[in-house]
This record gives structure tokens, C-alpha cells and sequence, in this order.
């Protein structure tokens, strides 16, 4: 390679730097002060990100890409995988998504968990925090920039890791501080979940080892046509395991059910992996797969089915929710949901540049979150002082999370309401923010081909944009429904100013792929050949815009007109009455998988338990079979053998000599007399022998 | 001359004198007698023989006989006097300490 002036082989740094952090903080930094430990992680991260800025500039030359590689790691046979990494426009966009936001979400996260970690009242995992989230942003960098789906499944187990361990940070209490094991739950099921689609991944995995004999990203794509053409039902199978993989990782039907519970984890962590990063490597996964995908048509419309239900499903339950990040999860789900139907479709860049632009709102809008939750914090733990010195005790448990507390809050937190405004409307897909392109962008490549998918996801945008100007009524405008809310306090500069600029890229972030333009399109296609740029259809542009209007419009009329009062239901409820029950309690998934598959599977492993183990082998065969036929082998050795023989035998000797001895002593009778009879009567018998022979 | 049957037939008769005392008596004075009875029975039938072959190998038996009843009676002498000093008596049934 060509390599001066072009920074290519510095690659492998946007892992090695936040590895450096990590371990700098593992054991230098323990006894240093939080600013030292949250700056050298954001450090590390920003490192990284300045690595991706270098190897973007890098590309814009040499746009094709290079494959950079580091170490040997497993050469088997024909079976030869590197460690090498893939340097090119689809993986340096995700490395750039992945150090900038990060970097922002881990300065965002000294001020956060600085406050967190009081209200929580143990300091000592502020270290932590900062040592899992470098080691998230090393896993996710592994997980894009690997040039074999083995090295991307390193990574991709790498982030599910660190997301367990994020949701399931405050690990003995539950989202309200209480000691509780309902933070460890969630981390369980989002880990168990992501459990199955690992298992989709890796048989898809195995089926490209077996039928391609390589796991490298450049021999399976080359040999993808050939494949589909003789056999396409493999490539069918792989790419639907994939798809159950993809469900997994980034929350679709049927597997989307963790995410929810995800919210368990700090703000940053929610912002950063539940949103912006981690659960975006599904789309990142088919989007680098494309070659495999645009072989087999039916698994492209299953893949853009799934997106679309997800996408309309998930945005109808957050409709029905009061938590303020449950909404945003649900949100979240909703916009994968968009992007995976995107790239389906075949949209690839569609899908990417929602995932773009998605990260940058979909941030901004928990970080915004956060900031909100730290506020009615602090007006609560004000309230929470003063009442300590009149009456002595805390009221009910305070939940800083339930929008059903809040109202009014623009008024406290002006800076957080703009943001967090403006992250709503970039999701809600206004004109002119990032969303309304890159949402447009996918829309108008569905409205082409996909028609069932199209409708699915403009109804789905609609209610996006109904939710998020709900949050927004209820949130910030109207009345304080609860005292926390009266007594809010706004956020420091530490917390907002990484916002600002994360609202920023939410304003202009479309700019990436103006129509026309194609900038990202332009950029992604050295990558995937399959990128075309799409078409601006007005018509599709205007309805979804119109759409969102009326929505935020409806959500006016109903939460804003007449705002909501402490303890009133919500009004949609008596709209809409047993429909919104049904939003509110999430179509009883959750209850549903219970009662189908966990319920079953527990009673299932209580079979094994006690029946198949406890009753058949341990009672059974262990003791039964195994026990009492060696007790009843031994009592036979002992009984007739050893004591019926071969006791029996020595004893036996020992009473013939007993016996015959104890009739020889009679003899030894001690008289003299009767010796000397004895002799005499031999004496006889030998001499009448010898006389008488 | 008196014929060498008799001799013998007196001999036959000392010695089973001598072997019924050895087993009825409990004295053991009169046992040791009885001893020296049988081999003097057994010197008479070998000084009877040695007459009647005409050798003189019975006359010299005879003599080692002698010897040999000597030295006897000197032991079971003493044996005897060291049981009674022990025990006061010289019954031989009560000497039955090996009885088995």
C-alpha cells in the first residue's frame, strides 16, 4: 500500500485507545479524582474518533479501501482468519458515528454520573462506569472495522457484554434506587435474549464456513451469486438465521422485548448502547451483508417486513407509556425498525443514513432525557432536605421518571426544553431536521417497491411523531403535576454543552444525503455496489410531513388544550379506552412470552430438575440402579463369600485343630504312670510286630 | 545244669515284676526299684544267653548295664530328693504340673 501521507494503518488504534483508557483506569486512576477518570475516558474515545476522522480523510483519496492486517489468529486447513481490519466508507461512517457520539455521551457522563452516583450514594462506581464504556466503544470498533463475521462476532459479543454489565450497573437496587433485583432482571434479559439471535448469527456463521469455506467478508461476497444461483435456499437460511441475529442485537420483532427493560442502565449507557451505537450493529450487519442480501429477494422482503412491523408496533406501544425513557426505548425500537426495513428493502444507504442521524437525535433526545430525570432529581432531593427538618421522614417512593410527575419543566430547565425540542422534532421527521430526510429517504425507496411496507411505516411515523409531542405536552408544558417538578433545577454546562452539539448535528445532519446531492450515497457506494441514490418523491415527503404535523397537532389537542392534572388518566384512555390499554401494557408481550416460552421453560428445567434428575437419575439410577445393586453385590461378597467360604474355611481349620487338639491333650494327662504305660504298650506292639511279621 | 529257659523264664518274670511296679506303684523310691528290676532282668537274660552261645559279649553288655544303672540311681536319686525338698512328697501322681 501506498501509505505516506495516508493514515491506514493507523486503524487498529480506534481499538487500542480505548483500551489504553480502560486499563489506565482499571489501575492507575483509582485513587485519583472523578474529573481525571471521566477525562481520560473521554479522551481515549475522542482518540478513537480522531483515528476515524484521519482514516475518513484517508478514504476520500483512496475511497476503494484497504484491509489492514494485524496479527495471524486462527489458520485451520483451507481456514484462514485473520485479525485484520477493514478499512472502508461503510465501517469508517460507523467509527465516526461511534467516536463521536460516544466521545460526547462519556462527557455528557462526567457530569451525569457525578450526580448519579450521589443520589445513589456510592461514589466508588464512577471508575467503573467509565471502564465499561471504553470497553464498550474498543467491542463496537472491533465489531465494525473486523474483516471476517468471525472478528464481527467478537465484537458483537464484546458490546452485548458490556451492555449486560451497563443495564445491570446499579445491580442491587431497581431504576428507582431501591434495593431490588429488578436491574440485575433486566441485565439477565436483555443478555438471555441476545442469547437466541447469537445463536441465529452463529448458525448463519456456520452455514457460510461450510457452504463458502471462509468466514472473510471479500471471499463470501464474491461467492454469493454463485451460490444463490445452485443453491438458493442456503442463502435463504443464512441470511434469515442472520435476520434472527439481527433481531436480537437490535431489538426487532420478535426479540425486541429486552430493550425496555434496557433502560435499567444509567442515562449515558441508555444514549450511547441502547440507542445511538450497539443496537444499530444488526442494521450495520445487513448493510455489510448486502451482497449476500440483494441475492435471495424473498429474504430481503422478510427482513423489510420485520423492520416495518417492528417499526409500527413498537411506536404504537410508546404512545401508551408514562416513563419518560420507556417512550424513548419504545421510540428507539420503532426507528430500527425503520432502519432494518430500510436496508431490507434494499435501501442500504437509506438505512445507514437513518442510523447516521438516528444516533445523532435519538442521543440527544436520553441525554436530554437524562438531564431531565437529574433535574426533577435535584428538585426532589431539595424538597426531600426540607421536609427532613420539619417532619423527619421521605414521602412515597419518588419515581424522577414518570412524565406523570413532571409538566412545566421549560420553565425550570429552558436549556434542556430547547434541546430536547429539538430532538423531538428531528425524530418526529420535521422539516427541515435530519430526520425528515433520512427518514424521507427510506419511505420513498418503500413507497417504490415495497407498498405494504410503505404504509406500515408512514402510520408508524405518524405515531412517532403523536408520541414525542405527547412527551413534549406532558414534560415541559402545562402545570406541575408533582412539587419535584416546581422545585427543578437546571443541568451544568457539562451536561448540556455535549447536547448542543449533538443539536446541532440534529438540525443539520440531513445535509449528509441531501437529495440531489447524495453525499452519503456517493460515499457508501465504493462499499456496497448496491447503493443507489434515492429519489426525493415529493408526494411521499409531504404526506409524512403532513402527517407528522396533524400528529403533533392531535397531541396539542389533547395533552396541551386542556393540560393534564396530578392523578387525571390520560385522556387519549378515554378516547380510545381498551386500544390504549392495550398500548399501555405493550400488547402483553412481555406476558405473552412469559406465559409461551419463559413459564414453559421453566417448567421445563423444573422437569429436568426433578424429575429427570432428582426422581430418574438421582433417585432412580443413582440410588436404585447404581447403589442397590452395588449393596446387594457387596452383601453377596460379604455374606456367602467371604463369610459363608472364606471365613468359614479358616474357621473351620481352627476347629479341626481346636478339636483334634483339645482330644490330643488328653493324652499329656501328666501322670508319669501312664507314660510309662504308653511306652510299654509300644514297646509291646513293636516287638509283637516284629515277631509276628 | 539248669537249662537256659529257665533263666529266661525267670527273667520274663523279674521284668514283668518290675514293669507292673514301674506302672501300679506311686512311690517314687519303689518305681526306681522297680526300674532296677527290669535291667537286672535284662542282665540275667543277657548273662543266660552269653552261658548258653558260650560269648563273652553279654558278660561285657552286662557290666555296661551296670554302669549305666549306677549313674541312674546317683540322678533319680538326686531328681527324687530335689522333688520332695519342693514338694514333701515322692508321689508320682501328684507331679502333674504338665499335664496338657
Amino acid at each position: 500500500m501506498e501509505s505516506t501521507g495516508l493514515y491506514f494503518n493507523l486503524v487498529p488504534w480506534v481499538v487500542f485507545f480505548p483500551v489504553i483508557g480502560l486499563l489506565a483506569n482499571l489501575f492507575i486512576t483509582n485513587r485519583m479524582s472523578e474529573k481525571v477518570i471521566g477525562w481520560l475516558a473521554s479522551f481515549a474515545s475522542g482518540a478513537a474518533f480522531v483515528i476515524a476522522v484521519l482514516l475518513a480523510y484517508s478514504l476520500v483519496q483512496h475511497p476503494e479501501g484497504v484491509v489492514v492486517p494485524l496479527a495471524e489468529w486462527i489458520h485451520i486447513g483451507n481456514l484462514q482468519l485473520d485479525w485484520a481490519f477493514r478499512v472502508d466508507t461503510l465501517s469508517v461512517t460507523m467509527m465516526l458515528v461511534i467516536g463521536g457520539v460516544g466521545t460526547l455521551i462519556h462527557i455528557y457522563a462526567i457530569g451525569y454520573m457525578h450526580e448519579d452516583v450521589r443520589f445513589k450514594n456510592d461514589h466508588g462506581r464512577f471508575r467503573r462506569f467509565f471502564v465499561f464504556m471504553n470497553l464498550f466503544i474498543a467491542m463496537m470498533m472491533i465489531l465494525v472495522s473486523g474483516n471476517s463475521f468471525l472478528m464481527l462476532f467478537v465484537g458483537w459479543e464484546g458490546v452485548g457484554l458490556c451492555s449486560f454489565l451497563l443495564i445491570g450497573f446499579w445491580y442491587d437496587k431497581d431504576t428507582l434506587g431501591r434495593d431490588s433485583e429488578a436491574n440485575a432482571n433486566a441485565a439477565k434479559k436483555a443478555f438471555v435474549t441476545n442469547r437466541i439471535g447469537d445463536f441465529g448469527f452463529l448458525i448463519a456463521a456456520f452455514l457460510m464456513f461450510w457452504y463458502f469455506g471462509s468466514l472473510n467478508f471479500d471471499v463470501i461476497f464474491e461467492k454469493a451469486p454463485e451460490l444463490a444461483a445452485t443453491m438458493p435456499g442456503v442463502v435463504i437460511a443464512i441470511t434469515l438465521f442472520m435476520l434472527l441475529g439481527v433481531t436480537g442485537k437490535s431489538a426487532q420483532l420478535p426479540l425486541f422485548v429486552w430493550l425496555p427493560d434496557a433502560m435499567a442502565g444509567p442515562t449515558p449507557v441508555s444514549a450511547l448502547i441502547h440507542a445511538a451505537t450497539m443496537v444499530t450493529a444488526g442494521v450495520y450487519l445487513v448493510a455489510r451483508s448486502a451482497a449476500l442480501y440483494v441475492t435471495v429477494p424473498s429474504a430481503q422482503f422478510i427482513v423489510a417486513i420485520v423492520g416495518a412491523a417492528t417499526a409500527l408496533l413498537a411506536a404504537t406501544i410508546a404512545v401508551g407509556q408514562y416513563d419518560l425513557k420507556k417512550v424513548l426505548a419504545y421510540s428507539t425500537i420503532s426507528q430500527l425498525g425503520f432502519m432494518v426495513a430500510g436496508v431490507g428493502m434494499g435501501a442500504f444507504v437509506a438505512g445507514m443514513f437513518h442510523l447516521v442521524t438516528h444516533a445523532f437525535f435519538k442521543a440527544l433526545l436520553f441525554l436530554s432525557a437524562g438531564s431531565v430525570i437529574l433535574g426533577m432529581e435535584r428538585g426532589h432531593h431539595h424538597l426531600a432536605h426540607g421536609k427532613h427538618e420539619q417532619n423527619g421522614h421521605g414521602e412515597e417512593v419518588f419515581d424522577p421518571g414518570d412524565m406523570r410527575n413532571m409538566g412545566n419543566l421549560r420553565r425550570r430547565m429552558p436549556v434542556t426544553f430547547w434541546l430536547y425540542l429539538i430532538g423531538a422534532l428531528a425524530l418526529a421527521g420535521i422539516f427541515p431536521l435530519a430526520g425528515f430526510w433520512s427518514k424521507d429517504e427510506i419511505l420513498a425507496d418503500a413507497f417504490k417497491e415495497y407498498p405494504l411496507v410503505y404504509w406500515m411505516l408512514t402510520i408508524a411515523a405518524f405515531f412517532t411523531a403523536f408520541y414525542m409531542g405527547r412527551q413534549i405536552w406532558m414534560v415541559f408544558f402545562g402545570k406541575e403535576r408533582h412539587e419535584a417538578a416546581e422545585h427543578a433545577v437546571e443541568s451544568p454546562l457539562i451536561i448540556t454543552a455535549p447536547l448542543m452539539v449533538l443539536a446541532f448535528l440534529s438540525i443539520f445532519g440531513g445535509a449528509l444525503n441531501l437529495p440531489k446531492l447524495h453525499t452519503l450515497t456517493l460515499w457508501l457506494e465504493h462499499t456496497i455496489e448496491f447503493a443507489h441514490p434515492g429519489e426525493f418523491l415529493y408526494g411521499v415527503a409531504g404526506l409524512s410531513f403532513g402527517l407528522a404535523l396533524v400528529a403533533i397537532l392531535l397531541s396539542w389537542l389533547l395533552y396541551q388544550r386542556q393540560p393534564l392534572k396530578a392523578g387525571q388518566p390520560d385522556p387519549l384512555k378515554r378516547i380510545l379506552g381498551s386500544i390504549f390499554t392495550v398500548f399501555e401494557r405493550k400488547y402483553w408481550v412481555d406476558e405473552i412470552y412469559w406465559a409461551v416460552f419463559v413459564d414453559r421453560y421453566i417448567d421445563l428445567a423444573r422437569f429436568l430438575a426433578q424429575t429427570v434428575d432428582g426422581k430418574f437419575w438421582h433417585d432412580w439410577f443413582h440410588d436404585t440402579v447404581i447403589a442397590r445393586s452395588f449393596r446387594s453385590l457387596t452383601h453377596f461378597l460379604a455374606n456367602p463369600i467371604d463369610l459363608g467360604f472364606i471365613d468359614a474355611m479358616a474357621n473351620g481349620l481352627a476347629e479341626v485343630i481346636k478339636q483334634s487338639s483339645a482330644s490330643l491333650r488328653r493324652v499329656q494327662n501328666g501322670f508319669v504312670r501312664s507314660y510309662a504305660l504308653s511306652v510299654l504298650l509300644g514297646v509291646i506292639l513293636i516287638l509283637g510286630y516284629l515277631i509276628f511279621k | 545244669m539248669v537249662p537256659v529257659t529257665y533263666y529266661i523264664a525267670l527273667s520274663a518274670v523279674l521284668f514283668t515284676l518290675g514293669a507292673l511296679g514301674v506302672l501300679i506303684r506311686r512311690n517314687a523310691l519303689i518305681i526306681f526299684m522297680s526300674v532296677e528290676l527290669m535291667l537286672n532282668a535284662g542282665n540275667l537274660a543277657f548273662v543266660a544267653f552269653t552261658r548258653f552261645y558260650e560269648v563273652l559279649n553279654g558278660q561285657i553288655f552286662v557290666f555296661f548295664v551296670m554302669t549305666v544303672a549306677a549313674a541312674e540311681v546317683a540322678v533319680g536319686l538326686a531328681l527324687i530328693v530335689a522333688i520332695f525338698r519342693t514338694k514333701h512328697s515322692i508321689d508320682v501322681d501328684q507331679m502333674s504340673s504338665l499335664k496338657g
